[in-house]
């Protein structure tokens, strides 16, 4: 066992842990955001930069700091690190510089979008982003293009993880889409518009971060906060899958299917393609109960409101003053 | 007169055929390194050498190899990066346009010190000229018995492929040019692990660039100490220096590393001055990436001593008022061009060339291009100046891969220097548009840096 110390809390892990494991076994406000690392794939992290942090003391042996900020998703701990993750202005202000990047070319179409309440870019934007943009050029846009009948990439939402390249390469037996282009013309794309069409591949849209890959059988059916998650199995026929999932009602319907997740957002098991797709019925499957919500989430309040509202309301001076006594009633709680 | 060692046969004809090479005394060293010392000799010349990685950073080439895994049963790989695509450095085409036979004899000497029965040189998909040559010339090569099996009678084996890439720029990183090699998307990987533990097909790899390579046969044939006698201080031996822009004699040079930057352009052993009678506003010193500098900052180190072309003269002063070695990509930009306009060309290539793995470089290149193309074309605003800056620093250092900083430096250095320019092409968005700034004070001797009391 060695021992990692992140943000002045010490915890014993095995050897070869990441530090996002490590920060994930001590939980809390501590562990790093991860938009692209995926602990079920192999392989998958360290290109979205979220997830940096700051090693202050490089281990017992070689106490000298690491150079530079480290993404904590590919970095193995060694015995007596120390890891200053919010604890430190400067990966703080790089984080903040990485959400900014990942949000200039991003549509921001929440409202519309079906990942939202349960998109891991509006939380980290939410968390770190600012109310403002500094980007004043067009936004990158592509055509949306459906990948087979199920699922549809609207590729301007894509923020270029790899996770559902790495989903397609070890979950299912081939991979008919990838990463097209360089640099920010960069895209996830089949080729020649040919169809995903697998077992498995419906398990990308339940790795993509982002709304970038939906299920067409859900896409704007509801929006997410107003459904009830309930966990559910069914003897699923497929060797691979063993038919544990979580089913979303809105009233009697059985909306979608989706793998269960944890609170990172990770599924526990991958699942078939015919109990995400065709298996909408409460009679197709044995409900176990309601699926534990985070108090966190949107989702549990059932409504989609900050608590504290923002803290302008019109940037106008005159409105400003006219709004005040309202503005006040508003704002307290 | 500098000593030469690389080109000291450049102009005798035919010498890029493998009878005239061997006539001027070539695969001597190897002859040397195979019959009379162990591989770990060779290891050891090279690091008493004190020879420094030619393709930019500037890594201890004898140490870079000295850390190579060598587990019992696994291949070991020379990769040779001669994936040259920096803007402004073309030493390594030249080399392997006219003399080939250098870089096979040094690829022969270093897979020996390595250990490596196999070995590549990675070339640029666009210099297919110079693929041809290689492989012609490594053909000559095989046919003396200098490659294939059981060269020389010394019972060492290996064989020499030559790999065209793709042609893209990021491929120049070692772990990207590794994937490429491999067959695959030329992403850089993230590190560690480096490629001395597990590089090309998950063996150490030992990745050099062709003019380290090349360096290794004057060692060899030599000797380290020999070597280390040239140059200054840390900075070892000869440098090829692509030099280009406004200069009367613009061409690659072999200097002795050490030589004064004001002797490099002025003399006429070397550029010959500035062309058209102009005077010197800004240089380049190392490639597009290394930060730029104005004249009075490069000819003078901001103590006001000489400034040298070595690694450390060159680097003098940090960012703040140095600069880098680099590649060599000597770039000097006479009275008459302008900065902007420059750095946005620079921009637009990282824009171009960022592979698109990493966010911040992926998305931030692309925005620095953007506005850098707004200021360029009369439509800026005094706040982008600051915006670039802060954007530049968002990028550099949380990339997985040097690019992300090489595209940082530029724009962080020109609007550290020549700030003024650009808030003259805000301030007068219909003149910046029609003529340029000119040189302004940027050649003015430098004030002594006040005491801090």
């Amino acid at each position: 066992m060695v021992k990692v110390t992140i943000d002045g809390i010490s915890i014993d892990v095995e050897p070869g842990t990441s530090i996002l494991n490590a920060a994930r076994q001590i939980g809390g406000d501590i562990v790093p955001p991860a938009m692209c690392y995926y602990s079920k794939l192999e392989g998958s992290g360290g290109k979205c930069r979220t997830c940096l942090v700051k090693v202050s003391k490089g281990s017992e042996k070689d106490p000298r700091p690491m150079p530079k900020l480290v993404a904590s998703c590919r970095t193995t701990v060694m015995d007596g690190m120390e890891v200053q993750n919010i604890t430190s202005p400067e990966v703080i202000e790089a984080r903040k510089g990485v959400v900014e990047m990942l949000l200039i070319n991003h549509p921001l179409d929440c409202p519309i979008c079906d990942q939202a309440g349960e998109c891991h870019l509006q939380d980290l934007g939410f968390d770190h982003g600012a109310a403002k943009t500094r980007y004043e050029f067009d936004r990158r846009t592509f055509e949306r293009i459906d990948i087979g009948d199920k699922i549809q990439l609207h590729m301007n939402r894509c923020i270029l993880c790899y996770r559902c390249v790495f989903t397609a390469d070890q979950i299912t037996d081939q991979r008919v889409h990838g990463v097209l282009n360089r640099g920010d013309h960069a895209e996830i794309s089949t080729y020649i518009h040919k169809a995903v069409d697998n077992d498995f591949s419906g398990n990308v849209i339940d790795v993509c971060p982002v709304g970038a890959l939906t299920d067409k059988t859900f896409r704007f059916k509801n929006r997410v906060w107003f459904t009830k998650p309930v966990e559910a199995h069914r003897n699923c026929e497929h060797e691979k899958c063993n038919g544990k999932v979580t089913l979303w009602y809105k009233g009697e319907d059985v909306l979608r299917v989706t793998a269960r997740k944890d609170q990172y957002g990770e599924v526990e098991e991958f699942i078939c393609n015919t109990c995400r797709f065709d298996k909408k019925k409460t009679s197709d499957w044995v409900i176990e109960g309601p699926r534990k919500v985070s108090n966190q989430s949107v989702i549990s309040s059932n409504h989609y409101e900050t608590l504290h509202p923002l803290p302008v309301v019109k940037t106008n001076p005159v409105l400003q003053e006219a709004n005040k006594e309202q503005f006040e009633r508003e704002t307290r709680l | 007169m500098g000593r030469k060692l690389l080109l000291e046969h450049i102009n005798v004809p035919g010498i890029n055929t493998f009878d005239v090479y061997r006539s001027k005394g070539g695969y001597a060293a190897v002859e040397k390194a195979l019959k009379t010392l162990t591989p770990d000799e060779v290891v050891e010349e090279v690091k008493k050498s004190g020879l420094r990685g030619r393709g930019g950073a500037g890594f201890p080439t004898g140490m870079k190899w000295s850390f190579l895994a060598k587990p019992e049963g696994v291949p070991r790989y020379l990769v040779c990066n001669a994936d040259e695509s920096e803007p402004g450095t073309f030493k390594d085409r030249y080399l392997m346009t006219h003399i080939p036979h250098l870089l096979i004899e040094g690829m022969i000497i270093a897979s020996f010190a390595l250990g490596a029965k196999t070995s590549y040189i990675y070339v640029r998909g666009e210099m297919m000229p110079q693929i041809r040559i290689l492989e012609k010339a490594i053909a000559e090569a095989k046919n003396a018995g200098f490659l294939g099996k059981n060269i020389l009678g010394t019972g060492y084996d290996l064989e020499l492929y030559v790999q065209p890439g793709g042609g893209a720029y990021i491929c120049g990183e070692e772990t990207a040019l590794i994937e490429s090699l491999e067959g695959k998307r030329g992403n850089p990987r993230i590190k560690p692990p480096f490629p001395a533990i597990a590089g090309l097909y998950g063996c150490p790899t030992v990745v050099n660039n062709v003019e380290s390579i090349a360096a290794t046969v004057p060692i060899i044939r030599d000797g380290g100490d020999e070597y280390a006698k040239i140059g200054i201080g840390r900075s070892t031996g000869t440098k090829l220096i692509s030099a280009s822009g406004n200069l009367n004699k613009p061409g690659v040079y072999e200097i002795e590393l050490g030589v004064p930057v004001e002797e490099f352009i002025y003399s006429d052993e070397y550029c010959g001055g500035i062309a058209n009678g102009k005077r010197l506003k800004a240089v380049v010193a190392g490639g597009s990436s290394v930060p730029i500098l104005p004249a009075n900052l490069i000819l003078k180190t901001i103590n006001n001593e000489s400034r040298l072309m070595s690694y450390e003269s060159l680097s003098d002063g940090g960012f703040a008022t140095g600069s880098m070695m680099g590649s060599g990509g000597f770039i000097a930009f006479d009275e008459d061009q302008c900065i902007v306009r420059n750095t946005w060309n620079f921009a637009r290539f990282y824009h171009h060339e960022s592979c698109g793995q990493c966010s911040p470089c992926r998305e931030g290149t692309g925005w620095m291009e953007k506005v850098l193309h707004r200021l360029e074309h009369g439509h800026g605003k005094l706040s982008d100046m600051d915006l670039l800056v802060d954007v530049s620093k968002k990028i550099e250092g949380n990339t997985i891969c040097p690019l992300g900083d090489a595209a940082a430096w530029p724009v962080a250095s020109a609007i550290r220097h020549f700030r003024d320019e650009f808030e003259w092409h805000v301030t007068n968005p219909t003149e910046a548009v029609s003529r340029n700034y000119g040189l302004s004070h940027y050649a003015d001797p430098l004030s002594k840096p006040e005491e801090v009391a």
